[in-house]
Parts: C-alpha cells; sequence; structure tokens
C-alpha cells in the first residue's frame, strides 16, 4: 500500500482507490501541486476510485471546485468513482451551490466510502 | 485599508487572511467570514490567473467599513476583460485547459450582497464587493 506525504498533502492507496487528504486550505495555489500528484498516481495505473479527505479543511474556493471536476472526469474514464469525505460545513456550502454533489459522492469517513466503493465494484463482477 | 501585493498564487491565503482580520471588529458570523474569504480568493485569483497570465505584477486590495458594511475593491493593471457579461457567465472559462470552473464571479455574485467589474483591455481590471456583516440573526 502505497503512502506518502507531500507538499502538505497526504495520500495513500487502497486497492484500486487512491485516497487524497486535502488537510489544508483548498485554492488555486494548493490546486498546483495537488492535481499534478493525484494526477501522476492516477497515471501510474492501479487506481480507478478516487476519494478527497476534507478533515480540517476550513476553505475551499472556485479552484477546488475545478479540481474535482478534472479528477472526476478522469476516473469516470476509467470506470471510477469520485468521492468526498468529512466534509465541513463551509466546503460543503461551496459543494452545494456549484451543484457538484450531482456527480461526486459524499461519505461521512474515507472508510465509509472505500467500503461503498467495494460493495457496489464487487456487485457488478 | 489599502495593501499592495505581487501576484503570485502564495498571496491568495495571504489576502484573505487580512480581510478576514480585517472584518473581525464586525462580528461576523461563520458564515460570512467564510463568503468574504471565497470572494476575496475569488478576485486575487482571477488577478494572478487571467489578468497576469501566472506572470508578474501588482495587485492593488482596499477596503473599507462603514457602519455594517464592507467594501472591498482589488484590481490589476493586467490583460483586462474584452466582454465582461460573458466573462460573468456561470461556467463561462477562457482557460479550460487549466481545469477552471468558470464559477469565480458567480462565487463573488452569490457570497457577497454587490459586485461591480470595471476592465480595459491591455489595462487592468477593477472588483468592487460589498457586504452588510453581523445584521443577520440566521446568518443567512
Amino acid at each position: 500500500m502505497l503512502r506518502e506525504n507531500l507538499a502538505g498533502f497526504h495520500y495513500e492507496l487502497y486497492k484500486n482507490c487512491l485516497v487524497v487528504y486535502v488537510t489544508q486550505d483548498l485554492d488555486h495555489h494548493a490546486v498546483l501541486s495537488l492535481r499534478e500528484r493525484s494526477d501522476r498516481l492516477i497515471e501510474a495505473g492501479d487506481v480507478k476510485h478516487i476519494i478527497f479527505d476534507f478533515k480540517d479543511v476550513g476553505f475551499m474556493d472556485s479552484s477546488g471546485i475545478g479540481l474535482l471536476m478534472g479528477r472526476y472526469k478522469k476516473v469516470m474514464f476509467l470506470g471510477g468513482r469520485a468521492c468526498v469525505t468529512n466534509v465541513g460545513s463551509a466546503v460543503d456550502r461551496i459543494f452545494k451551490i456549484s451543484g457538484l454533489y450531482k456527480i461526486i459522492e459524499k461519505y461521512d469517513t474515507p472508510e465509509d466510502a472505500i467500503k461503498a466503493l467495494e460493495v457496489k465494484y464487487e456487485n457488478y463482477i | 485599508m489599502k495593501i499592495i501585493f505581487e501576484s503570485c498564487s502564495e498571496n491568495e491565503a495571504f489576502a484573505r487572511t487580512v480581510v478576514a482580520a480585517y472584518i473581525t471588529r464586525l462580528n461576523p458570523t461563520l458564515e460570512e467570514m467564510s463568503d468574504v474569504k471565497t470572494a476575496v480568493s475569488e478576485a486575487v485569483t482571477n488577478c494572478i490567473i487571467h489578468g497576469y497570465e501566472n506572470k508578474e505584477g501588482s495587485i492593488v486590495m482596499e477596503c473599507v467599513i462603514h457602519n455594517n458594511d464592507i467594501s472591498i475593491m482589488i484590481e490589476d493593471y493586467g490583460k483586462g476583460i474584452n466582454d465582461i457579461e460573458k466573462a460573468m457567465e456561470p461556467l463561462y472559462t477562457t482557460r479550460p485547459e487549466w481545469e477552471r470552473s468558470g464559477m469565480g464571479f458567480a462565487f463573488m455574485e452569490a457570497f457577497m450582497d454587490k459586485l461591480e467589474v470595471e476592465s480595459v483591455p491591455g489595462k487592468g481590471t477593477k472588483v468592487f464587493m460589498e457586504k452588510t456583516i453581523g445584521l443577520c440573526e440566521d446568518g443567512e
């Protein structure tokens, strides 16, 4: 299992599911490093689903929406799904206003999301 | 309050933190605080990526508190906007290749009470925003 810290973000890979722990304000500046690293991990193979965890994230703007929509498109082409977890009220509001929940699923914790993804994934086989 | 800072992405957090500290005396709700921070972050990000296209430049931010109103002016001397109406349309972006969501102005409009944009192509762009703080009991 991959575990790494890069520029303040934490990445973990469980089976075919990449979990990105955002852990800091998600603005244009933060997006620059996050996008590059998560895409490299997706393109390295094995990743089908992506989960963004927002625990301890108190701020997000439209740059974060762009990041999530972009990663959603990537995993969608791989037949995967995108999830967000531990969404606080400020970030939740941004998601609601932008309509992001139409394409991205929300769960309480990354563990819940992984469980949901695996259950449904197995059902397909 | 007036500050001038370089156009670089690290200053997005700087600018919204300064404004957040400045409006603290109005006793904003958590929601009002995050509304203003988001609007400032959107405006400053626009200066950096659209106004100056990630090149060097200066951004001016001026804030005034009058009673319960906060007025914020954010200005760049970059490339300007040709069609402001189009630029303000939700989901419209000139930079899809940078994964811009096209929601910058829509967020500023949604989170502030008033938004005005002035721009001269080749000269720069000025954004004015206003919001009344601390008068709503329900935080809406």
